[in-house]
């Protein structure tokens, strides 16, 4: 349970309160900061069209955050946002259990690859003809 | 190319046999039926991870409609379709991508 997990953090902030999404942002990573947790990428998004209106806006300025911690603080963090009437939606996703599963799977492929260059190419070119030449013998 | 064919079925887990099944009953039944490769384009790529971020890769399996593409169309493998949806799903959650469309 001591091992650190990470996640990412995507709020979108209401565009009517444009020049507070810097000041929401920092409060924010305090939060993280304050509750133990690493804040690794703090990444504003921009402002872009939502797909359906959230509280009657039909846009928002999109922040992502990826936080390493225990996972308090992004209950307290999850807690801030609720609260916050700039925030318009908040989405947090785990994803270290993922990515450790891509690691795992790269890693095998590129170990698969070394263990055999030329066999590959070996194995895949002769396995058509003869195929070809099972049919034929089976025709005449 | 062939390097791409052999490394598909083992990425997918398998599915060599099952994919070959699948064409010889589509060609069976009546041959009226549009010959479609069925490839998993993540498994080509060796996609591991789908971000829900990445909006414009996610639109190409949204129809009109706001519905996912079934496997049956897009081709897709049962591991990379899962993953699939479910980025589509967050997505939806954080308005990046809609539910519906009229």
């Amino acid at each position: 349970m001591d091992t650190k997990r990470q996640y990412e953090v995507v709020f979108i902030v209401d565009p009517t309160a444009d020049d507070e999404v810097a000041r929401l942002t920092d409060n924010f990573k305090q939060v993280v900061t304050d509750q133990g947790g690493v804040v690794t990428k703090a990444e504003t998004m921009g402002k872009r069209q939502l797909a359906y209106e959230i509280l009657h806006q039909k846009e928002g300025t999109f922040v992502l955050l990826e936080i390493e911690g225990s996972g308090r603080e992004i209950a307290e963090l999850e807690r801030r946002m609720r609260v916050n009437d700039r925030v318009l939606r908040y989405l947090t996703v785990r994803v270290d259990e993922d990515r450790r599963r891509a690691d795992k799977l790269k890693e095998r492929r590129t170990r698969k690859a070394a263990k055999r260059p030329a066999a590959v190419a070996a194995a895949a070119a002769p396995r058509r003809p003869a195929a070809m030449d099972f049919t034929d013998r089976n025709g005449e | 190319m062939s390097a791409n064919y052999e490394d598909r079925p083992r990425g997918g887990g398998g599915y060599e046999g099952d994919d070959d099944g699948d064409r010889r009953s589509m060609g069976g039944r009546g041959g009226r039926r549009i010959h479609r490769r069925r490839v998993c384009r993540f498994c080509i790529d060796k996609v591991d991870l789908i971000d829900f971020k990445d909006v414009r890769l996610l639109q190409n399996y949204l129809p009109e409609r706001g519905k996912i593409l079934p496997r049956r169309i897009s081709g897709n493998c049962a591991t990379h379709q899962r993953m699939l949806a479910e980025a589509i799903k967050r997505a939806r959650n954080i308005a990046l991508l809609p539910y519906t469309t009229d």
